[in-house]
């Protein structure tokens, strides 16, 4: 994947094939350790242990229409590479957390991306589940969730791919003010979190 | 902790609130966009975010977007399935943001089957 945020994407979709109806995306990004950690939390029906042992082996999977998996054993190959790694802890029937975590500057770390399309894409496809996204940067950081959306904007909003499309913008928008200040040389690019004007 | 700012759900509001109540009514067409591990990596948020902004800048109503797993033919992802009622369902292969736009345009707008893009 070239970016982050496809990463994450795919692992929200492995949760939301899990059955979860609550989903928490997190990201952390510290300059002063020096890690970039991603944490996608679920309460999905979880994974039996035997199963999360064979999980980096991409011909492990449970899906039937083909027969090799790649979601996972691709984001802890991108991790390893950074000087970091993948764990997932999940319990049968009580949901499963993947945590990704990298070294923020390792040439290798793919950007960010357009995460804000990430989560846009997934509220937009999944408007029942319960969401919350938090992203922090140093000390500034940003959150939203699902029933706050709702409440402020309408009930059914987010089967709207118009409320879809500026909320995506304003995510964007917002990110920028997370790096914006912190223009050192292990800071993402400025287009890091995908252009404002899409 | 910092959220999006009031001002922020005061424009998506202006913007998008107005007309929803119409976009939201009975939807007549519906896209899924297939988001496998496979679609993903193909490209497909990019199609989807470009979808978005033409339904956006279009103001048709009716449509229902949404996204699906991997459908099994992941060598011609990203894949997306466009059905408008009382026609067959459409499968359209190796989309990109240029070739969505077409897409929505003809067969969305206009309801010209774009051939062409057509899985086989």
């Amino acid at each position: 994947m070239r970016e982050l945020s496809l990463h994450i994407l795919d692992v929200v979709e492995n949760a939301l094939t899990a059955g979860a109806d609550r989903i928490t995306v997190r990201v952390e990004e510290s300059t002063a350790t020096d890690r970039l950690s991603i944490w996608v939390q679920d309460n999905g029906k979880g994974m039996p242990e035997e199963k999360i042992r064979h999980l980096e082996d991409p011909f492990v999977t449970t899906r039937k229409t083909r027969r090799v998996g790649l979601g996972l054993s691709l984001l802890a190959a991108a991790a390893r590479r950074c000087d970091g790694d993948l764990s997932v802890t999940a319990q049968p029937g009580r949901g499963t957390t993947v945590r990704a975590d990298f070294r923020r500057s390792h040439i290798d770390l793919a950007p960010m991306g357009d995460i804000a399309a990430t989560i846009g894409m997934v509220l937009l496809a999944n408007p029942d589940v319960d969401f919350t996204y938090t992203h922090r940067v140093d000390e500034k950081d940003l959150t939203l969730n699902t029933r706050e959306l709702k409440s402020e904007l309408e009930g059914r909003a987010l089967s709207d791919p118009v409320v879809i499309h500026h909320l995506t913008v304003a995510i964007r928008r917002s990110l920028k003010h997370l790096t914006s200040g912190t223009t050192n040389g292990s800071s993402p690019r400025e287009d890091t979190y995908g252009k404002t004007d899409l | 902790m910092a959220k999006l700012t009031y001002e922020d759900l005061e424009g998506i509001r202006e913007k998008a609130g107005k007309s929803m109540a119409l976009r939201l009514g009975a939807a007549d067409t519906f896209i899924t966009v297939h988001m496998g591990t496979c679609g993903i990596a193909a490209g497909a948020r990019e199609v989807m975010k470009t979808l978005l902004e033409a339904i956006s800048v279009s103001g048709r109503g009716g449509i229902q977007v949404t996204a699906s797993g991997c459908m099994g033919t992941c060598a011609t992802e990203p894949n997306v399935s466009v059905t408008i009622a009382g026609s067959q369902p459409v499968v359209y292969q190796q989309m990109n943001a240029e070739k969505i736009k077409q897409v929505f345009q003809a067969h969305i707008l206009e309801g010209r089957v774009q051939a062409e893009f057509v899985l086989s």
